[in-house]
């Protein structure tokens, strides 16, 4: 973990209030997909954590969902504009058991992470798959990007307005994969937890305190003990998950 | 050269900075970030005679210059503590660490502070009779004088440790609780633990936090910190630690003013990693810029 004051490059709307914010300065201490960062937000207390889209060793990108104070008051920073960052939160996605082809299951502003993870995966030659879920066709982002990647990318909506009508869980059944990763809502998460057939990884959220593991604030129980999201997770285990 | 040295019941403290029970877990996460041996000392997670969870998530609101936390007292136990935590501690602290303590019986509190008692690393017993996040224990025993006293009696017949017992700030009058612990042979007081808070979300129109009530903490609270501690600290003849908000070099000088002895700095930790730090940095700054020389001399002088 490092304090970082990173420089705003661009922050811009990419659907309706999801925004895409890019980040230059010193990011070396992200060095997995599925980690996150605690964004400082003038006039709020806590530090607002933010999962990480893409990353690089000076720039970062994140895609967040206006859904309250902070994230509005995120919305409005300008390029130029600083950002006090914690950066390099949590503990990421691990590759070691992706096999030949791994599956990516995001739903909503759950997307975002799995972005730098299909990129990682690519890396390794794996046979990338991603599932992406919304609500309804205004509401998707980041299609083009997966697909530019070489993904296959399977696009549900809940009302049917494009792709696949219904939940991610409705397009599990056109897909064939070794392991899969997924991000979203919680019951999401749970569904694809009894829906899918390999083992995975999962990525929680949480209201937190700190954000690097002192508060306790975020804990959890699973099966290998008591776990807090910020510094044990986000990423979890599908064998170590107790709902 | 200033000095910003203490004497907290006999054991002498490089300056005054204690980050609070509850913000600093026990020390590993502040230690991957800079030398913790800078600090005065720091006060470890409470911790009670069996493992526990605490309540259920989310436990964590934000509030207009501070939070709510209603965590409640999750800790491995004091065995583990014992057996695993302080020898991992040892590692990279050399100072004396603040052993938090908290239990649900009076029975609970002794036992815990009797295994505690054969850990040379810990330097002082600080106990919490003020959490107001569990029920039947915590703050029950710290709104009632006479439970605060059979817990200070209880704990001080265990341990020939300095013994601080923290107090509560949701009380009607502080003052007289500080005064029963003090009559019951308690080495210090500490104060103040979290008021006691809560946020709705209007959208849900449910409790933020699932145990809907938490503890308040943060720099909204320290006025109300600053005045128990000044009152207490004038009614008392034991050392105070002052706590509640405590977020600069400046406030850590006004705590000490009202009478604070030590200072202990919480919530700040959690938004800003290296608060403390900081603070331990800026004290010899903002000591020459009020002319002070040594803090010892400042303690109760307003």
């Amino acid at each position: 973990m490092k304090r970082v004051y990173f420089e705003i490059t661009e922050n811009i709307p990419i659907a309706p209030s999801v925004y895409k914010i890019t980040l230059s300065g010193d990011a070396s201490d992200i060095t997995r997909a599925g980690q996150f960062v605690n964004v400082k937000i003038d006039g709020l207390y806590l530090r607002r954590p933010v999962s990480v889209c893409d990353f690089s060793r000076d720039a970062l990108t994140m895609i967040y969902k206006v859904v309250g104070k902070g994230t509005e008051k995120l919305s409005m920073k300008k390029p130029g504009e600083k950002l006090d960052v914690l950066s390099g939160l949590g503990n990421g996605y691990t590759l070691d058991n992706a096999g030949k082809r791994p599956l990516l299951i995001g739903g909503g502003v759950g997307v975002p992470p799995l972005y730098g993870l299909a990129k990682e995966l690519k890396k390794l030659g794996a046979e990338v798959s991603v599932i992406l879920g919304f609500n309804t066709k205004s509401g998707i982002f980041y299609r083009e990007e997966f697909e530019k990647l070489g993904a296959k990318v399977l696009v549900t909506t809940a009302d049917g307005s494009y792709g696949i009508k219904g939940f991610v869980t409705d397009a599990l059944g056109q897909t064939d994969y070794t392991y899969f990763y997924a991000c979203g809502p919680e019951p999401m998460l749970k569904a694809v937890y009894k829906n899918t057939v390999t083992d995975g990884q999962f990525s929680f959220e949480e209201r937190m305190g700190c954000g690097f593991g002192a508060c306790m604030g975020c804990s959890c129980k699973t099966v290998t003990g008591y776990k807090r999201i910020c510094k044990d997770g986000p990423v979890l285990e599908k064998g170590e998950i107790l709902w | 050269m200033v000095n910003t040295k203490v004497t907290l019941c006999g054991v002498e403290l490089d300056n005054p900075v204690i980050p609070a029970s509850g913000t600093f877990g026990y020390g590993h996460e502040f230690a991957e970030l800079y030398d913790i041996n800078k600090l005065g000392a720091f006060s470890f997670k409470g911790t009670t005679r069996e493992e526990r969870f605490g309540n259920p998530t989310p436990r964590i609101a934000e509030c207009t210059a501070g939070m709510i936390n209603s965590v409640g007292l999750q800790n491995p136990g004091v065995e583990k503590v014992v057996n695993e935590e302080l020898p991992k501690l040892k590692k990279v602290y050399r100072k004396k660490v603040m052993a938090n303590v908290s239990g649900f019986s009076v029975e609970d509190y002794a036992y815990t502070c009797a295994k505690l008692d054969g850990c040379e690393q810990v330097g002082w017993i600080e106990v919490n009779v003020s959490c107001p996040n569990v029920h039947g224990g915590g703050m029950s025993f710290g709104t009632s004088e006479k439970a605060a006293a059979e817990v200070t009696r209880a704990v001080k017949k265990v341990t020939a440790k300095p013994v601080l017992i923290k107090l509560s700030p949701n009380v009607t009058d502080i003052v007289s609780i500080a005064k029963a612990c003090e009559d019951a042979g308690a080495d210090g007081v500490s104060l103040i633990n979290t008021l006691l808070g809560m946020r709705i979300d209007i959208k849900r129109r449910k409790p933020v936090i699932s145990n809907v009530l938490g503890g308040f903490s943060g720099p909204a609270v320290f006025p109300v910190a600053l005045g128990m501690v000044y009152r207490v600290a004038k009614a008392v003849k034991i050392p105070v630690v002052g706590m509640g908000g405590v977020s600069s070099a400046e406030d850590v000088i006004e705590m000490m003013l009202a009478g604070a002895t030590a200072v202990e700095v919480g919530a700040a930790n959690l938004v800003n990693p290296f608060a403390s730090s900081e603070i331990v940095d800026d004290l010899p700054r903002a000591m020459e810029k009020y002319g002070i020389n040594s803090l010892e001399n400042i303690i109760g002088r307003c």
